[in-house]
């Protein structure tokens, strides 16, 4: 056999092999695909707001008002603790499981004085992958198949597919508002009886969130007395995430359900730096709580993660005793960190008014729901098999450059027609030029008020580049 | 409430062998040969690009893509594992689990509904060397059910230090392809072989990759275990399952941490294969305490098994008579006596077995050998006790 025929039988054999492989392939891929599809804890499971809108709206010509993170920096002293703490040898290794020592007892003494008692730093203190891993280790710890929990609609997305991953049934209950103008997150309200009749002998938890995301809800202490009457009647745990704690404008106060009468014995507390530091990015959380419930959580942490970063245990804690020094005072940033915000909350009402739309003011957090009806946005050309809030929001992103996250993702479906109409915007986002930038939606009557902002907030805040102010352009250049 | 309080899955998960003897450590405050982290300092470049990521814009303290700042991420490869089989592994499957095993697998595998397996590692008639230790394919293919959904190796091997062999992985390979089985492919120690063993990966193996999840360790891979970041690698249909596990559980990992990661590997991969590679030059030094270790446990009586990868050293306690029979394994025993007596802490290394086989392994302890003032001051005792030891037969 001469080179040529060689090389020409070589390349047939691998011509062959390759369909064979390709044919092998293909049968071992049916094979896989019958036998190895995911485990049944992830059923309808993988669809997920955040997924959907995070990635269209990354690209950098779109003005994200949608996921909820600032752009605003974070304090300068919680990146030099960070830093600081990595250049220490042994804070770049394991720590202690269920929270670093230094930050533990830095929570318990902050908390200990928020709550009025005494935490144990070790036993009634687990530290976490951000609120979201305190949500699921207390869910995993204490929910199971056979069990119901009941979850108030607007609720923070991942609520519900993690109660079904630990194998038990959300029942919803929405807040309602019967106002119709000048509305505010407080004129949503549950109602006691619809509130009492979702309660049965399976119900194992009620999850709360306040201040609530995406409404911005503060429950007053009337509201959470009336959670609590029937936590204690039908002996049911409360998870209550109060990650945007520290969040809560003038005339507002943030009350934990878990100092209220015989709740402390039934109640875990979640909580986030990201929140607390304006640091989303170095996912951490805790939760706090009674020893017989918190041992179930770190018996969740320890086969699941173990541990949570060190250096940014060590920072966190050093930011968390810094700010216990100052509580009470303006500089604190437990306060001043809420006083900020209220400007660009007020700032971004009076823009989305003037454009037309309907703002719900909120009494705490980052986020403000609009009524987007009075605009009567033409979406019959969008023939996806989606609520309003979906279209517009993509269509949006599209056609206005801006982002949004639509609201009915925080309701169950029989819920989603009352809040089709509702689009969330974040407003932890640096204002410069703000007032301009949403003055598109307005009519020339608005513009004297608009301009007036504008010329406030030029004053107010000397910062960069914004994303409130490139917002209002696209508003102000809505009809153009 | 007359149903149970916690829920089923946290039943019989609870205890777990670090808390006990980190307790017992924090009590007596022996030199530390026990739990596995460096006691020197990542490299400064890892260093630096932490600090750099830390000072970079306000973006590097917000949250990041979540599936990763590419490619997959986790917080340690402890999530991964945890998300693999909380993907996979479904109430009533079997997954068959190589012993010794890093200890977590037993607990994520019940977490998950499913029923560990155990295949021992046995050694042959040599035992100088962790390569000793070998699977039986007779044993490993006996185990394997209807039921069986997947097997988790660990190469290198915590506590043994063993490297799989090409042949030994193909052994393994062609039962998952015979009988249709996924592979968790616990591989946090790929950088760290010594005397020229060779870490092969599993998914590269033919017909493996697409039935293989492979995990790794930042932690482990630039000696910086406290920043908890690592990944779990695999084709796309399964790591699909993964996506959805990691968006339902903590959604994002640490962003900085991330970044200074990402950094480090582009350097790397600059450096590949160079005298300045971290790669090169960690399993350099490593290997030196490898031996100074090994030499003074031989001079105490305790019997290394020299590891081929890994952070850490197995030795045989059983030239130490201990004619008492208690409730307790002898290892922990042991240990505990080391820890109180001599000052030096280990870990039983019976613990990284299930019940069934235990018992055959109470004659070993694990040492970790990536330290540096904890190895000299572990030296000095050993040392000292190798002395008492030539007193006393004097």
């Amino acid at each position: 056999m001469n080179t040529a025929q060689l090389l020409s039988c070589t390349r047939l054999a691998f011509q062959s092999l390759n369909v064979i492989c390709k044919r092998s392939f293909w049968v071992s891929q049916c094979m896989m695909a019958s036998r190895h599809t995911n485990a049944k804890r992830i059923e309808g499971l993988d669809k997920n707001v955040w997924v959907a809108f995070t990635s269209v709206a990354a690209d950098p010509s779109i003005v994200n008002l949608g996921q909820g993170y600032p752009d605003i920096p974070p304090p300068s002293y919680i990146k030099e603790g960070l830093a600081k703490a990595a250049s220490v040898d042994k804070m770049n290794q394991y720590t202690r499981g269920f929270g670093h020592p230094s930050l533990v007892k830095a929570l318990s003494q902050v908390y200990g004085k928020v709550y009025g008692r005494p935490i144990d730093p070790l036993n009634e203190i687990l530290v976490t992958v951000g609120g979201y891993g305190s949500l699921f280790s207390t869910i995993q710890a204490l929910v199971e198949e056979g069990d119901e929990v009941i979850i108030i609609e607007p609720f923070f997305d991942c609520y519900v597919p993690m109660v079904r991953m630990a194998g038990a049934k959300p029942v919803l209950i929405p807040l309602r508002c019967s106002k119709k103008q000048f509305i505010t997150s407080a004129d949503w309200k549950l109602d006691p009886d619809e509130l009492s009749s979702k309660f049965n002998s399976k119900t194992k938890a009620i999850i709360i969130n306040n201040p609530n995301n995406p409404l911005g809800k503060v429950f007053t202490r009337d509201e959470l007395q009336t959670i609590a009457n029937l936590c204690i009647e039908h002996d049911v745990l409360c998870f209550s995430d109060e990650v945007y704690e520290w969040i809560t404008y003038k005339g507002h106060q943030h009350i934990k359900i878990a100092t209220l009468p015989e709740m402390w014995d039934r109640t875990i507390t979640i909580s986030s730096a990201g929140k607390t530091f304006s640091v989303t990015g170095w996912k951490l959380g805790w939760s706090i709580g009674p020893e017989h419930l918190v041992k179930h959580l770190q018996t969740v942490m320890q086969n699941t993660l173990y541990t949570c970063a060190t250096p940014l245990q060590e920072a966190v804690a050093q930011g968390l005793l810094l700010n216990f020094d100052l509580m009470g005072q303006p500089e604190c940033y437990f306060t001043s960190l809420a006083d900020e915000l209220q400007e660009k909350r007020d700032r971004l009402a009076n823009i989305v008014q003037a454009a037309g739309m309907t703002p719900v003011i909120p009494e705490g957090g980052y986020f403000m729901l609009v009524d987007v009806t009075s605009l009567n946005q033409d979406l019959s050309h969008m023939v996806e098999d989606e609520s309003y809030d979906y279209k517009f929001v993509k269509w949006m992103i599209k056609e206005k450059k801006l982002a949004a996250i639509p609201v009915t993702a925080f309701v169950g479906d029989d819920s989603k027609k009352h809040f089709e109409k509702y689009i969330r915007l974040c407003f932890i986002k640096v204002i410069k030029y703000s007032i301009s930038s949403i003055s598109v939606f307005c009519g020339e009557e608005n513009r004297n008020l608009l301009f007036f902002c504008f010329f406030w907030g030029f004053f107010c805040h000397q910062q960069q580049d914004s994303t409130l102010e490139a917002a209002g352009n696209i508003l102000k250049n809505w009809k153009i | 409430m007359s149903r149970p309080l916690n829920a089923r899955r946290t039943h019989g998960v609870d205890k777990n062998v670090w808390v006990e003897f980190t307790q017992l450590a924090a009590d007596y405050k022996p030199v530390n040969l026990g739990q596995g982290f460096p006691d020197f300092s990542p490299p400064p470049f890892i260093q630096e690009a932490f600090c750099k990521a830390v000072s970079g814009g306000p973006s590097m303290h917000q949250y990041t893509r979540a599936f990763g700042h590419p490619p997959l991420v986790k917080i340690g490869a402890y999530q991964a594992l945890f998300s693999a089989c909380q993907a996979v592994v479904d109430d009533g499957d079997e997954v068959i689990v190589v012993e010794p095993f890093f200890d977590c697998y037993k607990p994520m595998v019940l977490m998950a509904g499913g029923t560990p397996v155990y295949v021992p590692l046995r050694p042959s008639s040599s035992i100088q060397s962790s390569g000793d230790w070998v699977l039986s394919a007779e044993e490993l293919s006996s185990k394997i059910t209807p039921r069986t959904k997947a097997i988790m190796i660990n190469t290198p091997n915590n506590p043994l230090g063993k490297v799989f062999k090409t042949e030994e992985l193909q052994m393994i390979a062609d039962l998952c392809i015979k009988h249709n089985l996924l592979c968790i492919s616990d591989e946090v120690y790929e950088w760290l072989t010594y005397d020229g063993a060779e870490h092969v990966k599993i998914a590269s193996l033919p017909g493996m990759w697409e039935r293989t999840i492979t995990i790794g360790s930042a932690g482990k891979t630039f000696s910086a275990t406290g920043w908890k970041v690592g990944w779990a690698i695999g084709s796309r249909h399964v790591m699909k399952y993964i996506k959805t596990i990691h968006q339902n559980t903590v959604y994002h990992c640490a962003t900085a941490a991330q970044e200074a990661v990402a950094h480090g590997f582009d350097r790397e991969y600059e450096l590949f294969g160079t005298p300045e590679s971290y790669f090169q030059q960690l399993p350099a030094l490593l290997q030196q305490k490898r031996k100074r270790l090994a030499l003074c446990l031989e001079s105490v009586g305790l019997k290394p098994i020299m590891p081929e990868g890994g952070y850490f050293i197995m030795a045989d306690i059983s030239s130490f008579n201990d004619e008492n029979t208690k409730d307790e394994p002898y290892d922990f025993r042991f240990v505990k006596w080391l820890i109180k007596e001599k000052g030096l802490a280990t870990i039983p290394v019976s613990a990284f077995y299930s019940s069934e086989h235990s018992k055959d392994f109470e004659k070993y302890i694990r040492f970790c050998f990536v330290k540096d003032s904890t190895l000299n001051d572990a030296e000095a005792i050993l040392r000292k006790w190798s002395q008492e030891q030539q007193n006393s037969s004097m």
